[in-house]
């Protein structure tokens, strides 16, 4: 939904495409598409999901003990960086409806800064791992668990993490494109931020799973 | 955006709404931009539309080739035109073009797309970039699978069941792959067709006043938006198995090729109903237009689209009665199981009852509303009993059980496929196809059909193992009978290439509503312009197959 140019005064509005009732029937259709958008990323984690209870069951004491050779403090401050991000993202929502695009972009970059923080934290870990060789599959030589099925957390480990950083960065890119847009066109406002919190809402996801992932990962 | 111009269009049938006569004629969609480009980059739904039919029938083309070389093949016992390994690409490539190119798409992508929004009175989809784009990426995931097709293919059978896929050295990434994104498509299609159904109805039109076929397209992107992703993580697992030996379907390294079954058929039997409950709405409409009658149940027919969709989703372990499930597992898959039947029997049921005393019309939909029944009942009489875990043990993996999801899914879904196809020709044309020629390639369809799966549940009662290259003597007569079948079957397809492509250029105009259909879509023009509608937004005051006043039991007269 781009919004047209706007004769100066007549707040922003967003244009209405030609195919839809009013307004309001616009903004309800791209917050439903938004939301079936949402389950379906939640389920596609949730085959994720699925595989790990169904290892867990299968290798409880493997999952248990390379569980427990994640970096606790790493995970923790990730957790607290990536919950705070999606404050400002909510932030930005509520500046966003008062018009107050400077605000909006202020608080998509602190979420971006944060975003970016995480992955580098992520990224220090994975070379941790990748230096131990508790690397999935076939790449598995770590010397420290030998029990049966470790390689199997360190699959659904690589898999779950980067399956979710990959979505860390679409969200990124997302945010960036509606920050560019908040300092260029300055023109969210009451009757036009629902752009805005769509893409909150993607990011608030993007902390949703990784709030599941850190418990099962690194606490269980 | 197409440009709305209100020019007088050369070539096009003349748009025919009285009301708007002193107006100039609004172009009707074909012709309203003739450039290349105003069709590649069209958002219009209908051109979208007609662009997914021209690729399905392109795939259908392709996977029909496949399958009769499969069928040449088993002529005889031993070689016959190719090698084993050969075979093996060839049945694994007619598997997945059919089912992810051509099944899934076919209806609700195609036709869908283009009655869809016309059965609303809305003027497009609620995405229509979404739409466009979500052909494009059905058409990138097609180039993917094609690529890997051509070098080198791959013998995995289209359920690239683990652990075997994760080591054959045939090319699987990349075909997965493209099946990846084709998954994309089919849920930007679902999304989009749940979001317009709720936000985009015309005034009047109320959730129990939608067309049947809505319903179903509706309950069908239900299961395309819920189940899709799940397939696309399993296909990025396998994906990475293949590549980097990741190890979460290996049995060396702990995994478990088990539960690559559970997360393959928790999307794949949702899906067979993915392809099979758009063309229970197609019939929907059908039969309560050639009987012209109002159908019969309608809320028992809208509600058991969803019922079979929510069912659909806890049938998935009948796949699975000889993975080693426990007894008790497996029969609460078998009732689950079952539960789909007793849906599918509310809507055949309805149909009937909506025939019955009706003044039927037997025009070539009509005929293919005949043979789906036979076919859905057929078929799904067959699954019950597979259904059962003491017979599906034998039959497991025979040809039974080919003949039974060829049946139930090729069968019914060809049949919504072919009926959709007439019945909204001239709506999509505005032009008529040679109503003779119809019947009679109906009928060599039909019967070519039956000619060919009937020998199959023979077969496989008699023990011949599906995906079998070579198969003993005994078992000759049989497969020639399934081959001379599929002669049949194929001719047919050739002569309805041949009428309806000569009816697109010579048929004659068949105006607004030709078979006096109370359909909504059939209140705009044939072919509809532009924006679907000329003029103020129509109103709906009456139910959709609203053919009899139940008070006054009269047929109306024609529209
Ligand atoms: C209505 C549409 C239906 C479709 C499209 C469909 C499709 C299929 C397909 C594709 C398979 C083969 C799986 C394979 O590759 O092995 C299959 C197998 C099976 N179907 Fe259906 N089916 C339908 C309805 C039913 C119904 C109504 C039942 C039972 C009430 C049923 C029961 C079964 C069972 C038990 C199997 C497993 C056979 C085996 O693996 O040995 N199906 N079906
Ligand atoms: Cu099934």
């Amino acid at each position: 939904m781009q919004s047209s140019a706007h004769p100066a005064g007549a707040g922003p509005v967003p244009r209405l495409a030609g195919h839809f009732a009013s307004l309001e029937v616009q903004n309800h259709a791209a917050r439903l598409g938004m939301w079936l958008f949402l389950s379906t990323e939640v389920l596609l984690f949730a085959g994720l999901f699925a595989c790990y209870a169904c290892y867990r069951f299968l290798f409880p004491e493997a999952f248990a003990e390379a569980s427990r050779s994640l970096d606790l403090v790493m995970g923790t401050v990730n957790t607290v960086v990536l919950i705070t991000s999606s404050l400002t993202a909510a932030l930005a929502v509520h500046y966003a409806k008062e018009g107050k695009n400077n605000l909006v972009a202020l608080m998509f970059t602190l979420t971006l800064v944060m975003a970016a923080a995480f992955l580098v934290i992520k990224g220090f870990e994975y070379s941790h791992k990748i230096h131990d060789g508790a690397l999935p599959g076939k790449y598995y030589h770590y010397a420290k668990i030998q029990t049966a099925g470790a390689p199997i957390f360190y699959t659904v480990y690589f898999m779950a993490t980067g399956l979710h950083a990959f979505h860390v960065t679409i969200g990124m890119g997302v945010l960036l494109w509606l920050t560019i847009r908040a300092v260029r066109q300055k023109n969210f406002g009451p009757n036009n931020y629902v752009a805005v919190e769509l893409g909150s809402m993607y990011w608030h996801l993007v902390d949703l799973v990784w709030i599941f992932l850190f418990p099962l990962l690194y606490l269980i | 955006m197409t440009p709305s111009n209100s020019t007088t269009a050369e070539g096009a049938l003349p748009a025919q709404d009285p009301h708007h006569g002193d107006h100039h004629a609004h172009p009707s969609y074909l012709v309203d931009g003739t450039t290349i480009k105003s069709w590649l980059l069209t958002v219009d739904h209908k051109r979208i539309g007609l662009m997914y039919l021209g690729a399905v029938l392109f795939f259908f083309l392709i996977g029909g080739i496949f399958a009769m070389s499969i069928r040449l093949e088993l002529l005889t016992p031993g070689p016959t035109v190719m090698d084993a390994m050969t075979y093996n690409r060839a049945f694994t490539l007619h598997g997945i073009i059919m089912i992810f190119l051509f099944m899934i798409p076919a209806i609700p992508a195609a036709f869908g797309n283009f009655v869809l929004p016309l059965m609303l009175g809305a003027k497009d989809v609620a995405f229509p970039k979404l739409n466009l784009a979500s052909f494009y990426i059905y058409m990138t995931g097609a180039l993917f699978a094609v690529w890997g097709m051509l070098n080198g293919g791959l013998d995995t059978g289209w359920t690239f069941y683990a652990p075997y896929s994760t080591h054959t050295t045939t090319t699987v990434a990349p075909v997965l792959f493209g099946a990846f994104i084709i998954g994309f498509s089919s849920i930007a299609t679902g999304l989009n067709f749940i979001v317009t159904v709720h936000t985009m109805r015309a005034p009047g039109i109320t959730w129990f006043k939608l067309p049947l076929f809505v319903w179903a397209a509706y309950a069908t992107s239900c299961i395309q938006v819920l189940a899709t992703p799940v397939i696309g993580l399993l296909m990025l697992l396998v994906i990475g198995e293949n590549l980097f030996n990741i190890g979460m379907f290996d049995p060396a390294r702990g995994g478990d090729p088990v539960l690559f079954q559970h997360l393959f058929w928790f999307y794949s039997h949702p899906a067979v109903y993915i392809m099979v409950l758009p063309s229970f709405g197609v019939m929907s409409e059908i039969v309560a237009t050639y009987s012209r009658k109002n159908i019969f149940g309608y809320r028992a027919v809208a509600y058991s689209s969803i019922g079979i969709a929510f069912v659909g989703f806890f049938a998935w372990g009948h796949h699975m009665f000889v993975s080693g499930q426990s007894t008790f597992d497996a029969g609460v898959f078998g009732v689950l199981t079952m539960l789909v039947g007793v849906f599918t029997a509310i809507k055949v049921f309805n149909w009937v009852g909506t025939v019955y005393k009706g003044a039927v019309d037997f025009k070539t939909p009509f005929a293919y509303f005949c043979g789906f029944l036979f076919f859905t009942v057929f078929g799904g009489m067959t699954g019950i009993a597979l259904g059962t875990t003491s017979l599906d043990i034998p039959w497991h993996d025979t040809y039974f059980v080919v003949a039974h999801f060829h049946f139930i899914m090729v069968g019914a879904t060809i049949m919504g496929f072919l009926a959709a196809l007439h019945y909204w020709f001239p709506k999509m044309f505005g032009r008529m196809y040679h109503e003779g020629w119809g019947l009679v390639s109906a009928a060599l369809i039909i019967l070519g059909f039956n000619a060919t799966f009937i020998p199959q549940f023979l077969l496989g009662n008699a023990g011949m193992p599906r995906r079998y290259y070579d198969y003993p003597e005994r078992f000759q007569a049989l497969n020639v009978a399934s081959t001379a079948g599929a002669s049949l079957l194929a001719f047919g397809f050739i002569i309805i290439a041949i009428y309806l492509t000569h009816a697109l250029v010579y048929g004659r105009a068949s105006g607004k509503n030709p078979w006096r259909s109370k359909g909504y879509e059939w209140t705009s023009e044939s072919p509809p312009p532009t924006h679907n509608f000329v003029g103020p937004q129509p109103t709906y005051p009456e139910e959709p197959h609203f053919y009899v006043d139940p008070k006054k039991a009269e047929v109306p007269d024609a529209v």
